[in-house]
């Protein structure tokens, strides 16, 4: 199956492992991905409160830019795939908009069908386009044992078009039930990690990602799975910080849900992007699921 | 100067859900274009295809049916077959030559008096838009309208094989 | 010979005389419509002095045809036909025309309404002239009736039409009469007993010499109409021979095999694989459920055909089906509980101590799983915060818009019990509180006085993700304070979810079988919500009960009784008049293509094998008309409503058009038909 990418900024930088270990178990699943040429930002949050036409036109640029003959883009994270699918939806709503973006796009040679696009996240296309049969298919190394919490964040669960329940999601779960592992029914696992707010004012952003922590603590997770590069820096990037503000020892390693994908298809751990991450994940993996 | 044109319209409602919808926008009181003329029939199942059809050859520049929404039909799912030969009435008559936003079927439950003058003022509107019909003059001057007929003459004889 | 026409017009005081030139419409009328012989108007045709004006005209005018323009038939369509009939005519040959409804009430100007007027009258006239005299068809009304549904509507109607005299088939699904009532412990506002007060009507029922009970049932196949129903009953094998069973228990209590009840238990208590759903059921003659009996699974045990005492138990025996004839039919089918899973983020299945309004109804009932200690499920801590939520699954368009009518009353009672019976704290999360009943509001001062706590705002959810040590190993509920405007947190114990009240899964379905319809959402959909709730529109079916809308006992009761004296009305009167409109395929030109027969949904329409043609049942036959416009031959007459009257008024209706043939159209071109010859 043959789907446009747009891997985004985060996904070339400090989420480099979100980005390796996409096209790593995108290849094992046979999900061919055709990086869209000379993409651009996707607005992420700021910009559309800047100005909503220019925004909504550069998101439109990248839409615009997938090649004809694809009609499906796969983003995996989570505010690029929001912004493009929301800019298609606006476009198809609303007449007036769709002609000021096409004539935006005009200047630039450019032109897009509202709705010629699905966007689609990458989670999404492994339950339900490849599905359970195909995906138990390629588990080499069953995670049993290994308790993962799933994490959604926001972006996913906005009510889009029920692709999972917008208030308590579960397709993470189902997938990761397939792979084996003991998977934590993790009751915040779609309440806030914080977004920007550690820009903003700590204190409250500390809190808001300690709260994740000591969840999957107490609920005896071995690590917690991201979708989000936003979400995964948060937990992961300042749990060393979360930890001095509030006297507390947390060693939650925090990884993306495709680096685990790999594992269960047996890919070796280095072509998956570990070790980019602060609180190391091998070690406990292993611990669990034994050195391979 | 001509007056305005003033397009005449044929409802044909069912007695349970639509004709009751059409009461209640009297009792209601919600005013809508004066230009539907309403049939009374005991269910939109009752309504043969030739009522339409004699509607507009007779001069009517539209035609609304209207019955119980799917499921709500008083007598259980003729509405459903009211919708099939709906469909087919409306493939013809584009074979014939008339735009098929002069016919128009509508679903109005008992309680939708709003949304069945909503649906006649849209349809009137349409229909002042795409002007008179004055279908069998109009039809006699066209050849190759009269062409499309015979076509479905001959598709019909052919399927029910009675070509000689 | 020529047909005689009378037109009257209505002014209805200025109802239609304010929109409608009703004296021009009279005038144009009678200098140019055919046939027409007198033209009249008139300030209020329905009073006793215009319907006199009619009668008079038809004797000395000796009018064949009268046209009544005026208000909606659905008004006074009977008014006219009597006035025609009371002057020798028959009444089908006076036809309405809604100049009210249709035409005053609607439109804005006066020159295009008056035209529209004219239109329908003419159209009328057209039509009133093919008119045929009918004579309407009566039906013996057989005085049996059947009740559908053993809850407390159906047996307020079962009691009342078998006091009365008359038998009643009562069935029930389930193995005992009872319904949800037989489930709780007080009811509202009163606290009555909710056993102390239904199983005297229960064991009233079953011990009835005019009531034929038939539980562990379900009607399977209702043919017929008004008056004469025939109806096919199957009797589930219960494994137990009715006529041989003491109902001593004894099997139930060697039964080996324990399973949770679902049904009556709402899951939070056991019974045996053969069981009577309580002790006080009726009939208290239990049944054998198969999946879970040992003898059914591997032909072991049989422990209870050893031990009774009068050899009832039979493994062998096979559903039955049977046919009874009811008159009348009142379907008293209930409702069912909305599944709380379906809003994950309030925990039901996942987090333990959170409650449907069902399980905690068996949870105080004294007769309960606890014995009705109010206590969290590892079954002896007693909670010491409780929430309730209101609103679980009503009054949200994601899952149902209604008010479930009983919730907030019921959430009162339970606050009340908690407050008795434990020191617990009692919080309650209300959208509005709903307490508009005899007694109701005053219940719900008591409980204020009482000390429940009334938090108004919706709550997002409930978890056990402790943010603090003091909500550690609690559930936390979440919510909107909407009179503070404040987000806030309360941990509890114990979380009550008020699931709302849902039409029965297989509500539509069943409607079917009866001929009757339901609203989107699956209530059943009567008459007319304020003049007529209990009747359909399906004559001789009857709705009570939460089958037709989300309702308390005492509104239940209320409608059991109203659709019983309904039945009754029926029944002492012993016929039923039915609407002659009925069609008739003229056997001599069918061609016996059965195209027709498909079309009935009322199996009306029966083929004759050896005369090869298609012949209408009239008695089954309900007048639609699909299959006269289905007939490809044209050999069906819908009587009233036949191809002649209709054309006839579709010619009438467009005389100022293009192409009328009466001349009255304006284009200059008027060609005939041709290739399109209709």
């Amino acid at each position: 199956m043959k789907y446009a990418y747009y891997p985004g900024c985060s996904l070339e930088k400090n989420s480099a492992a979100y980005d390796v270990s996409v096209r790593a178990v995108a290849d094992v699943l046979g999900i061919q991905l055709v990086e869209i040429d000379d993409w651009n930002c996707c607005g992420a949050t700021e910009f559309f409160s800047q100005d909503e036409l220019v925004a909504c036109s550069v998101v439109a640029r990248n839409l615009a830019l997938v090649e004809p003959q694809l009609n499906q883009v796969v983003a995996p994270c989570a505010a690029c795939y929001l912004n493009l699918k929301k800019v298609d939806q606006l476009m198809v709503e609303h007449p007036r908009m769709n002609a000021h973006i096409n004539e935006a796009l005009a200047a630039g040679g450019l032109k897009y069908q509202a709705g010629r696009v699905r966007v689609r996240h990458l989670l999404d296309v492994i339950v339900a386009d490849i599905g359970e049969a195909a995906v138990r298919d390629k588990v080499v190394r069953p995670l049993s044992g290994l308790r993962v919490a799933p994490y959604y964040g926001c972006q996913w669960v906005r009510p889009m078009d029920g692709v999972d329940n917008p208030e308590y999601p579960m397709k993470m779960d189902e997938l990761f039930k397939w792979l084996g592992a003991e998977v934590v029914d993790y009751p915040v696992k779609a309440h806030c990690c914080g977004g920007h707010m550690t820009q903003i004012s700590e204190p409250q952003a500390f809190e808001l990602i300690r709260r994740l922590l000591q969840n999957a603590v107490d609920y005896e997770a071995d690590l917690i799975l991201c979708m989000c590069p936003m979400c995964q820096l948060n937990m992961d990037g300042y749990q060393n910080r979360v930890n001095h503000f509030f006297g507390l020892n947390f060693n939650v390693p925090i990884v993306f849900f495709t680096q685990m994908l790999g594992v269960a298809f047996g890919l070796d751990f280095s072509k998956l992007g570990f070790g980019k991450e602060l609180v190391a994940a091998k070690p406990v993996i292993q611990a669990k699921l034994g050195a391979a | 100067m001509s007056e305005p044109f003033e397009p005449k319209i044929v409802g044909f409602l069912c007695n349970w859900c639509s004709y009751r919808a059409a009461d209640l926008a009297g009792s209601a009181r919600i005013k809508h274009a004066p230009n539907v003329r309403i049939i009374r029939v005991m269910c939109s199942g009752r309504v043969d295809p030739t009522f339409v059809l004699k509607a507009l050859a007779l001069g009517a520049d539209g035609v609304m049916v209207a019955g119980c929404h799917p499921g709500e039909c008083h007598y259980l799912e003729q509405n459903y077959k009211a919708m099939r030969r709906f469909h087919m009435l409306k493939h013809a008559l584009q074979a014939m030559g008339v735009d098929d936003q002069r016919v128009r079927l509508v679903w109005a439950s008992a309680a939708e008096g709003q949304q069945l003058a909503d649906a006649i003022d849209q349809l009137v509107e349409d229909v002042r838009r795409l002007g008179p019909l004055n279908w069998p003059a109009n039809w006699q001057e066209d050849a190759q309208r009269l062409k499309a007929l015979e076509k479905i003459a001959h598709e019909h004889a052919e399927a029910m094989e009675v070509l000689s | 010979m020529a047909e005689r026409v009378g037109v009257y017009v209505c002014h209805c005081g200025s109802n239609i005389a304010g929109m409608v030139d009703v004296e021009e419409v009279a005038r144009w009328a009678g200098a140019n419509l055919k046939d027409v012989v007198v033209a009249r108007d008139y300030k209020f045709m329905c009073s006793s002095l215009g319907q006199a004006m009619i009668e008079e005209d038809i004797k000395k005018e000796k009018l064949t045809r009268v046209v009544v323009g005026a208000c909606s038939p659905h008004l006074h369509e009977k008014t006219f036909r009597r006035a025609c009939q009371n002057a020798g005519m028959n009444p089908y040959l006076c036809q309405m025309t809604n100049l009210r409804e249709h035409v005053s009430w609607v439109s804005v100007d006066r020159k295009l309404a008056t035209e529209k007027a004219k239109a329908l009258v003419s159209a009328s006239v057209e039509r009133v002239k093919r008119q045929a005299p009918l004579e309407p068809m009566y039906v013996k009304v057989n005085p049996a009736t059947l009740v559908i549904g053993g809850g407390i509507a159906g047996l307020q109607a079962t009691l009342e039409l078998a006091d009365a005299g008359y038998h009643v088939y009562l069935v029930e699904r389930e193995p005992s009469i009872g319904g949800h009532m037989a489930q709780f412990d007080k009811t509202f506002p009163t606290l009555d007993c909710s056993a102390c007060i239904l199983t005297p009507k229960m064991s009233e029922v079953g011990q009835h010499e005019n009531v034929t009970l038939l539980t562990y049932a379900e009607v399977e196949e209702v043919s017929g109409s008004v008056g004469n129903f025939k109806v096919k009953i199957r009797k589930k094998a219960r494994s137990v021979i009715y006529q041989k069973c003491t109902g001593c228990g004894i099997c139930s209590e060697k039964c080996p095999r324990k399973v949770v009840d679902d049904v009556f238990e709402a899951g939070m208590g056991t019974r045996k694989a053969i069981y009577t759903p309580f002790p006080q059921a009726v009939p208290r003659v239990p049944v054998i459920d198969r999946a879970s009996c040992i003898w059914f699974e591997r032909q072991k045990c049989g422990a209870c055909k050893k031990l009774c005492p009068t050899d009832a138990i039979d493994f062998d025996q096979q559903d039955e089906v049977i046919e009874v004839e009811v008159g009348n039919i009142i379907a008293a089918t209930g409702w069912k509980m909305f599944d709380c899973k379906r809003i994950p983020q309030y925990g039901y299945g996942r987090l333990a101590n959170v409650y449907t309004s069902l399980e905690f109804e068996r949870l105080c009932n004294a007769a309960g799983p606890t014995g009705g200690k109010i206590v969290l499920r590892d079954g002896k801590t007693e909670p010491k915060e409780v929430a309730i939520i209101h609103c679980v699954g009503s009054r949200d368009v994601k899952y149902n818009e209604h008010c479930s009518a009983i919730c907030c009353m019921a959430a009162l009672k339970f606050g009340h019990l908690v407050l008795e019976k434990t020191q617990a704290k009692v919080y309650s999360f209300y959208i509005d509180m709903r307490t508009n009943q005899k007694g109701y509001e005053e219940f719900y001062q008591r409980l204020l006085e009482e000390g429940m706590v009334f938090v108004r705002g919706k709550v997002a959810e409930v978890t056990d993700a402790a943010r603090k040590p003091s909500e550690q190993g609690k559930l936390i509920v979440q919510f909107e304070d909407t009179l503070l405007g404040k987000q806030q947190r309360i941990p509890v114990d114990m979380v009550i979810l008020m699931g709302a009240l849902e039409p029965q899964a297989d509500a539509k379905e069943f409607g079917l079988k009866l001929g009757i319809s339901c609203s989107m959402a699956g209530w059943y959909t009567e008459r007319h919500p304020k003049l007529d709730p209990v009747a359909t529109m399906t004559d001789g079916v009857f709705v009570a009960g939460a089958c037709q809308g989300a309702k308390d006992i005492p509104a239940s009761v209320a409608q059991g009784a109203a659709a019983a004296a309904r039945v009754q009305g029926m029944i002492t009167k012993g016929k039923v008049m039915i609407e002659p409109i009925v069609a008739s395929i003229d056997e001599e030109s069918c061609s016996g293509c059965r195209i027709c027969n498909t079309m009935c949904p009322y199996n009306a329409i029966e083929f004759d094998p050896e005369k090869e043609v298609s012949r209408v049942i009239t008695a089954l036959c309900k007048g639609c008309g699909t299959c006269v416009a289905s007939c490809p031959a044209g050999v069906i007459t819908g009587a009233h409503f036949n191809n002649d009257q209709i054309f006839a008024e579709i010619e009438g209706i467009l005389w100022d058009a293009a192409a009328s043939p009466h001349g009255n159209g304006s284009a200059a071109a008027k060609p005939q038909p041709t290739a399109a010859s209709l």
